[in-house]
Order: structure tokens, then sequence, then C-alpha cells
């Protein structure tokens, strides 16, 4: 056995361990500290997997912003957890859990044991058309321009999100802040952190924006870094969650799938189809889509984190 | 044994892992996170065979792993839509459980809202 077979052995063995106690824990909180662990190391495995793309939006949304979002409900519904507890199924139903969970991931197993040898990749097809976007980096090309219409389509995805979570603000509250306004020490240690990581934090998250045309990175993982960023500046207090009602916010939620979608239609009237770049402004669109998309991305994820309103607009 | 096998291992492991706390345990937000572990598990048996096909001019599929980058996002709004939902039912129950007994006295809770 080698080296790097063992070090892969052990990485496996840590995150399911995790993943146990995930499960196991008594605590609530003690679950969502596994889980956020959890999330970090498998951002490990997608590096082991050859996946640097994968592991950035893995430790960005895995490790950072659902932690916060677990954490902080977990904080709120520390009171449910007795009455919960008291709903616990009996050692039958566990049992039977147990056997249909281990038959599932037993089918699982089989299936992964037998993939077919050699394995079908569609590598070779995405390097061989990576000349007509001007893009070295296949993943982002796959993305952008090859099943644009899968990313099109998350971003309405992302957008029904946000719209799911403010319609579950009351009435009275309609329009206001997201979330509760968080108080923190102006000179203690959250503000100092806001203070010195997130001017270098928006450097980082554009940066892997730019860098995602040919190297690991992308819009997905710089407007994660931003949207961190932006929500440590709340949690410190130095910033408030913007009105759910403001105009400028919500031109900015629409800016990514927007634009995206004008030049989508634009590739159906002047080009082939329906998202297809003219060969000579590929890149270009692309950049312009991608800007946009990362507003959107660091905006709704944000906002996603930060819940339903939940302050009263002040007028 | 290959990264591919050990870690599309793992991931059919987590996914078994997930189901069962996904059945049996009461709190609904060990529910959501019961849920996100089998959707990890799931992307994990992409990776794997995203990995199966790496060569020594390509570390892999770029396909499955763009599909996995948007699972991620699209996992991430789903669960921040799930927490938000708990939150408000606790906030107008004043619990937040999925048991029987439990329906009967939300419903008079949140009309007062």
């Amino acid at each position: 056995m080698s080296i790097q077979t063992a070090l892969e052995l052990v990485l496996a063995a840590v995150v399911l361990g995790l993943a146990a106690w995930a499960v196991a824990a008594r605590e609530t909180s003690a679950a969502v500290v596994g889980f956020i662990a959890y999330g970090l190391l498998i951002a490990l495995v997608w590096v082991a997997l050859g996946a640097v793309d994968v592991a950035l939006a893995e430790a960005a949304i895995g490790g950072g912003l659902g932690g916060v979002l677990l954490l902080s409900a977990g904080a709120r519904l520390r009171e449910n957890e007795k009455r919960a507890a008291a709903e616990r199924p009996g050692a039958g139903a566990r049992l039977a859990a147990a056997a249909l969970s281990a038959m599932v991931a037993a089918g699982l197993a089989v299936a992964v044991l037998r993939l077919p040898t050699p394995a079908p990749t569609l590598a070779p097809q995405a390097a061989a058309n990576a000349a007509a976007t001007g893009m070295g980096n296949p993943i982002t090309n796959v993305l952008m321009a090859f099943r644009a219409m899968d990313t099109l389509l998350e971003k309405f995805v992302l957008l029904l999100g946000l719209v799911g979570v403010w319609s579950l603000a009351a009435d009275r509250l309609w329009g206001g802040n997201p979330g509760p306004r968080h108080q923190a020490d102006p000179l203690g240690l959250l503000a100092f952190l806001a203070r010195l990581l997130a001017p270098i934090g928006v450097v980082v998250g554009i940066y892997m924006v730019w860098t995602g045309a040919d190297h690991p990175g992308g819009a997905f993982q710089g407007g994660t870094v931003l949207a961190a960023m932006w929500l440590l500046t709340m949690m410190a207090g130095l910033t408030d969650t913007p009105p759910v009602s403001s105009l400028r916010l919500r031109l900015v939620l629409v800016a990514g799938p927007g634009v995206f979608l004008v030049v989508g239609l634009a590739g159906l009237l002047f080009g082939a189809a329906f998202l297809s770049y003219p060969a000579a402004y590929a890149k270009p669109l692309i950049v312009a889509i991608e800007v946009a998309m990362t507003l959107t991305v660091a905006a709704t994820l944000t906002l996603l984190s930060a819940g339903a309103p939940e302050q009263r607009l002040e007028r | 044994m290959s990264g591919a096998v050990v870690f599309g291992m793992c991931g059919v492991a987590v996914v078994g892992l997930g189901l069962y706390s996904l059945i049996t345990n009461p709190h609904p937000l060990r529910k959501i996170i019961a849920f996100n572990l089998v959707g990890s598990g799931a992307f994990l048996i992409f990776g794997a065979v995203a990995r199966r096909s790496a060569t020594t001019a390509f570390s892999g599929d770029p396909t499955p792993r763009a599909l996995v980058i948007t699972g991620i996002v699209v996992a991430f709004s789903a669960t921040a839509l799930a927490v938000a939902l708990l939150l408000r039912l606790f906030d107008a129950a004043g619990s937040a459980t999925l048991g029987a007994d439990a329906q009967s006295s939300t419903a008079d809770d949140a009309s007062g809202r």
C-alpha cells in the first residue's frame, strides 16, 4: 500500500468519523460543529480528488456560510431540544431505519464498484473546444459555456430561494431588514477581525473571480468569499443588512440572471441558438456575465444566511 | 485501490449515515443536517466518477465537477429556505417538532400574526 493510499484512507476515516459525530451527537450545537468540521475536511477530499474548484466552493459554503446559518439557527432553537428528544422513535423503528440505510448504501456501493472501465469522460472534448471561449479552466468553460443553461437556471433557483425566505416575514415586518441587528463591542475582537479581514477577503474574492478563467476559481467561489466578508462585518455590528424593499438591492439581486438572460436571448436573435456566444466576443461576454453573477451570488448568499426580515422598516 | 474507490466508498457510507439520521432524528434542524449529509455523499460519488477518468493529461472529467459546484450552491439555498421555515414555525408556535400532536397547537398560534 503506497503512502498516498494510506493518507487517503486516513482522510476518509476522519471524514466518516465526523459525519458519524454529526449524526450521533446528543446536543444539536455539537452536531452543527461536527458538520462544519466535516465540510472543511470534505474540501480536502476534493483536493485529493483533483478538483480544486469544487474544494474552494465546498470550503466557502460548507465550512463558512453554511456553518453560520446552522450555528445561529441552532442557538435560536435551543429550547426546542427537549421537546424534540421526546419524539425519538423506538428501538424497532431505529433498527428498521438502520436496515433500510444499510441496504441503500450497499446498493450504491455495488454501483460504485461496478462502474464501467475505461471510464467515460468528456475531458478531451472540453479541452478541444476550450479555444472557442479563450478560457483555460475546463470547469469554468463547462459552467459558463458548454452547460450554461444549468448555471442560468441555478441563478433562478437562488433567487426563488431568497423570495421564499423573505416571504416568511411577518406582515408588519415586510420591507424591513433581514435578521436581527447584531450588537458587538466596537473595540472587541470580532470588530477588529472584521476590520482586518474584510478588505483582504474582498481582494481574495475578486481575485478568485478573475483567475477563474484559467485557474481554479470562478464566480461562485469568489462571490461566496465576498458574501462571507459581508456577513462578517454584519455579525461584528459594523453594518446592517439592507432593507428588502431597497430598489438598489433588488437590482443587484437580478443583475446576474438578468445579464445572463439578455446575452442568451441575443444569442437566439443574432446567433445560432439560445446562450450561444459569437466566437469573437465569447470571452468579454462571459466576463461580463461573471461580474454581474458575482455581485448577485454575493448578495443572494449573504441574504439567504441572514434570513427573513425581522426588523421594522424605518421610514 | 485508487483514490476514486476510497472516496467513492466514503461517499456511499455518508449517504447511509445521513439517511439513517434523516429518518430517526426527531429534531428538525438535525434532519436538515442529515439531508445535507446525504447530498454531500452524493456529490462525493460524483467526484469519484469524475476522478476515475483521470489520465496524465487530465485530472478528471470537468462535467460532473461543474454539476457538483452548481449542486453545492442549490443545496445551500434549499438549506437556507428550510432553516427559515423552521425558525418561522418556532417563532409562531413556540416549538418546532414534526410530531402529530404539535400540529393542532401551531394552527391557532400562527393565525394570530
